[in-house]
């Protein structure tokens, strides 16, 4: 049997809950081990393999000059390349800073300010490196890690859905909340990756698996404040962990160039 | 149908790599034996059907079926790698085991030829479909009038099957190959299939049969070339090429307006698609 | 002709959801949950949503209470039967490892024998439909078949038309005419029963009712009339496969597909579509493999999947897919349309996409691209 291939976990701009969802994985943890080498993984063992790797997973985002070289050395010596969770996808939600003074809330937060050298932005890994990969998700959905690190240690491409959150309330017998209940739900826009988690428990989609392709915002948008919600109300909705993926980014402003009430 | 009753279909059954042949970069030929000779025992498949060939844990893919159907026990499958199926399968060895289903779909209407000439148009992959039609005139030569391939690649070194060429021709088979891009040793011709289309000698159209398999585009014009040489949409044949899942219509993926291309193709009588494929994204 | 029953007070329908369930039936009935009516398992008719009707408009469904004491005045909701006779998700094969090769087998369907309770006439043409689909073609679906097969069908006729119902232009409704084993209607003290199969007679007979009074009947049929007169919405259908197939270049699909999400939405509550994918799931400890099957839709960008990129590359193609393929080239492939008339579709659209009005816009304009 061919070696195994050396597998890197690296963090940057992120809470660590992507990866903690793969240790998370009990049922399927050994399995996964027996596939792959995770030769660099420190929430999980102390014992760090520098480079090079066949497969590098990164989460979290680039805040910090330093971060952009980081990735960029991780990049160079790792064959492949996989981003998970929204930081790392689509900037997160340190991104947005984007839409405030971020030199003033460091100011305002921290004792020393002088210690704090961040960017201006939070932007995803692939604005700085080519990606070969990327799993959405506020957090991934941990079997869907597992599918695409299996694939990758097979030689194939992984086996991810891409539809929208609808497709799965359907098929799990949820009853639509907007339709049904009025709420501004997000699911119609949103990549699938949660199995409508937030709809089944009666409460509109706020988004965290990030625009599904080819999502169009702007019919959604006139149909929720058609319903009466308030530009003030979706605004955050589109603004929280995906704020600055294209898409949620586009409609939010598209609401506050023209926020008053259409009705 | 051999391995399945018209309910079971979903049922693949275990099949062993017995061979495998590199034919061009990125395409290989598969030779698959049942695991259980009783399987064996009810093998039989029709020219231009196809397979779905089944990778546990990775998915299926639609292969034609590339090999002689009177060959013993052995199903042929030429296949390209493209996706993850394929990606899959191009990994596999000799005597690993698959899934197949099948066969399914409708074939070459060779039986509906007979007395008449051929031109068989080719490109690049769509060769593969096209062979079983081919063993089967060489068997049946006397039955044809003339008979014409037209095999278009990007190069001289993709041209699918060209170790067979030689026996074909001299079984009767008029083999013109035709490259996109020529290597300075190449003495056949160069450019896209319809420029030997055009040329061709064809010497009573309304007893001529056209048949294509390859790239939408190369059909559409062959087709075209094939009608201002006075050959009508009826006496002309394409295999198409769509998603497929279940392979019986009932999975929706494949359809082009009203047709299953799964169950109702994947070759069709020109007539029957000529309009649909002309509308962009159907 | 029997001549119909007369089940009353309306209370004794316990006695008919015992007597199905005496003979092994799991019966099926509409029920209040998540604000809405659906569809789920009852062996009570505490259950039923008695005293609850619907409003519904294009891409809207609230639940109101009625003032009336009626049980069935509501019309359909989100659900369809479709969710038990061609299940959203299911294990078609499995596949074990073994140490020369793969065991193949395909998997049991386990479902219990159903009784469907309230069944409409649009729903009734709708398991119509699906039987040509899964039945009637070279190739038949087992599920489908298996629990198809012993399904029980207690149809309610419709009394009440919602916003979003066009089955009289459709001709399917709201009187159930066929495909049931008994049909009810109801009225303000009961329910006339009318028998529609041998195996319906056999059930209705061991609650030993009296024959419906005239005026019973009567008071039924004039509410199945009353329904039928309330319906607004209505598609015109004269013609109607040619004139889409003939316009698959229309300006009015770009129009469309500016509007919709491609959320897949319509196809989902749509009581006949039967697009489905199917996928491995695999135990990565034993190595066991099952195939899976799960509903999808012609609106999921990647269902057109070939090489890799989507045929259908743009929504408006594949509204026009879905379109046409509901009301034109189903006609082709199983000899009837694909649309019942039921208006699920425009209900659960999120923004409202109203396929009847789309068919009156291309209607209105037609520009005759040949196809």
């Amino acid at each position: 049997m061919a070696r195994k291939p050396r597998v890197a976990v690296m963090k940057f701009a992120s809470c660590d809950g992507c990866q903690l969802s793969l240790l998370d994985a009990e049922d399927e943890l050994l399995a996964v081990c027996d596939r792959l080498d995770f030769v660099y993984f420190a929430e999980a063992s102390s014992v760090l393999q520098p480079g090079p790797y066949d497969i590098a997973v990164v989460e979290g985002s680039i805040t910090t000059v330093e971060d952009e070289q980081r990735i960029r050395e991780l990049r160079a010596c790792s064959t492949r390349l996989v981003t998970i969770g929204a930081c790392a996808t689509a900037g997160g939600i340190q991104a947005l800073r984007a839409w405030g003074d971020s030199q003033e809330w460091i100011r305002t937060i921290y004792p020393r300010p002088e210690y704090i050298h961040a960017l201006a932005t939070s932007t995803p890994i692939a604005a700085h490196v080519l990606v070969d990969y990327e799993l959405h998700g506020c957090p991934i959905n941990a079997h869907q890690l597992i599918e695409v690190l299996i694939a990758f240690a097979s030689g194939r491409s992984p086996n991810i859905p891409a539809h929208s959150v609808c497709l799965d309330c359907k098929r799990r017998g949820t009853v639509c909340v907007m339709v049904a209940r009025g709420q501004a739900c997000l699911g119609p826009i949103t990549r699938t990756g949660c199995g409508a988690l937030c709809p089944t428990y009666n409460r509109g989609c706020y988004g965290c698996f990030g625009p599904v392709d080819g999502g169009n915002a702007p019919p959604l948008l006139a149909e929720f404040r058609r319903q009466g919600h308030a530009a003030e109300q979706l605004v955050p909705l589109l603004r929280n962990f995906n704020a600055t993926a294209p898409l949620f980014r586009e409609a939010g402003e598209s609401l506050l160039d023209n926020p008053t009430d259409d009705r | 149908m051999p391995c399945m009753t018209m309910s079971s279909f979903w049922q693949p059954v275990s099949m062993r790599i017995e061979g495998i042949q590199t034919e061009i970069d990125g395409v290989f030929t598969y030779d698959l034996r049942f695991t259980k000779s009783a399987d064996r025992t009810s093998y039989h498949f029709e020219p231009g059907q196809f397979n779905m060939l089944y990778l546990p844990g990775v998915g299926e893919a639609a292969i034609s079926l590339s090999g002689d159907r009177m060959a013993e026990s052995v199903w042929r499958h030429t296949v390209r790698v493209a996706g993850r199926v394929t990606h899959t399968l191009s990994r596999c060895r000799v005597g690993d085991t698959l899934g197949v289903r099948g066969p399914f779909g409708q074939g070459w209407p060779i039986d509906a030829w007979v007395g008449d000439d051929i031109v068989l148009v080719a490109g690049g992959i769509g060769l593969a479909p096209m062979r079983p039609v081919i063993y089967e005139f060489l068997r049946r030569r006397a039955e044809f009038g003339q008979i014409t391939l037209i095999h278009g690649a990007r190069t001289p070194e993709t041209l699918l099957y060209s170790t067979e060429h030689a026996g074909w021709e001299r079984g009767g088979i008029v083999v013109q190959a035709t490259v996109d891009r020529a290597s300075s040793t190449w003495r056949g011709h160069q450019g896209v299939v319809t420029l030997l289309l055009d040329r061709l000698s064809i010497a009573r159209p309304q007893r001529t049969h056209v048949a294509m398999c390859g790239p939408e585009i190369m059909m559409r014009y062959a087709a075209i070339s094939a009608a201002r040489r006075g050959i009508s949409d009826e006496r002309m044949w394409v295999s198409l090429e769509r998603n497929m899942q279940c392979a019986a219509g009932l999975c929706g993926h494949c359809q082009l307006g009203p047709m299953f291309v799964c169950k109702d193709g994947p070759v069709f009588r020109a007539d029957r698609v000529h309009s649909l494929l002309a509308v962009e994204a159907l | 002709m029997v001549a119909p029953l007369w089940l009353a007070p309306k209370e004794r329908l316990q006695d008919l959801i015992d007597a199905l369930r005496q003979r092994q039936y799991t019966v099926v009935a509409p029920v209040v949950d998540q604000a809405a009516i659906v569809y789920d398992e009852i062996d009570h008719i505490d259950r039923l949503p008695r005293g609850w009707i619907d409003s519904q408009a294009a891409g809207h469904y609230r639940l109101q209470p009625t003032s009336r004491d009626r049980w069935f005045d509501f019309v359909v909701g989100p659900d369809s039967w479709k969710k038990y006779l061609f299940p959203a998700r299911c294990v078609l094969s499995t596949a074990k490892p073994l140490p020369d090769g793969w065991q193949f087998e395909s998997a049991a369907d386990d479902s219990p024998a159903y009784a469907f309770l309230g069944a409409r006439a649009c729903e009734l043409a709708a398991i119509q439909v699906q039987d040509r689909v899964f039945l009637e073609g070279p190739w038949i679906d087992q599920i489908y078949q298996h629990r198809r097969s012993r399904a029980f069908i207690v149809a309610v006729n419709c009394t009440r038309s919602g916003e979003n119902c066009f089955c009289v232009s459709m001709r399917t409704g709201p009187a159930c005419h066929s495909g049931y084993d008994l049909a009810l209607t109801e009225t303000d003290e009961g329910f006339v029963v009318d028998i529609g199969s041998e195996r319906g007679g056999d059930l209705i007979a061991s609650l030993r009712l009296p024959e419906a009074p005239l005026e019973k009947c009567t008071a039924a049929r004039l509410s199945q009339e009353r329904a039928a007169m309330q319906q607004s919405k209505q598609m015109a259908t004269g013609d109607l496969p040619n004139l889409l197939m003939t316009n698959l270049e229309h300006p009015r699909w770009k129009d469309v597909g500016d509007r919709c999400l491609s959320c897949t939405n319509c196809t989902m509550v749509c009581p006949t579509c039967f697009c489905c994918s199917v996928d491995d799931v695999t135990d990565l400890n034993t190595g066991a493999v099952e195939r899976q099957r799960q509903w999808d839709s012609c609106f999921h960008e990647e269902f057109s999947n070939l090489n890799g990129r989507p045929v259908r590359n743009e929504t408006r193609s594949r509204y026009r897919q879905w379109l046409t393929h509901k009301l034109a080239t189903w006609h082709d492939q199983f000899d009837t349309s694909g649309c019942v008339g039921c208006g699920r579709c425009i209900a659960w659209c999120p923004v409202g996409i109203d396929i009847t009005a789309e068919v009156a816009a291309l209607r209105e304009a037609p520009v005759r691209c040949p196809a």
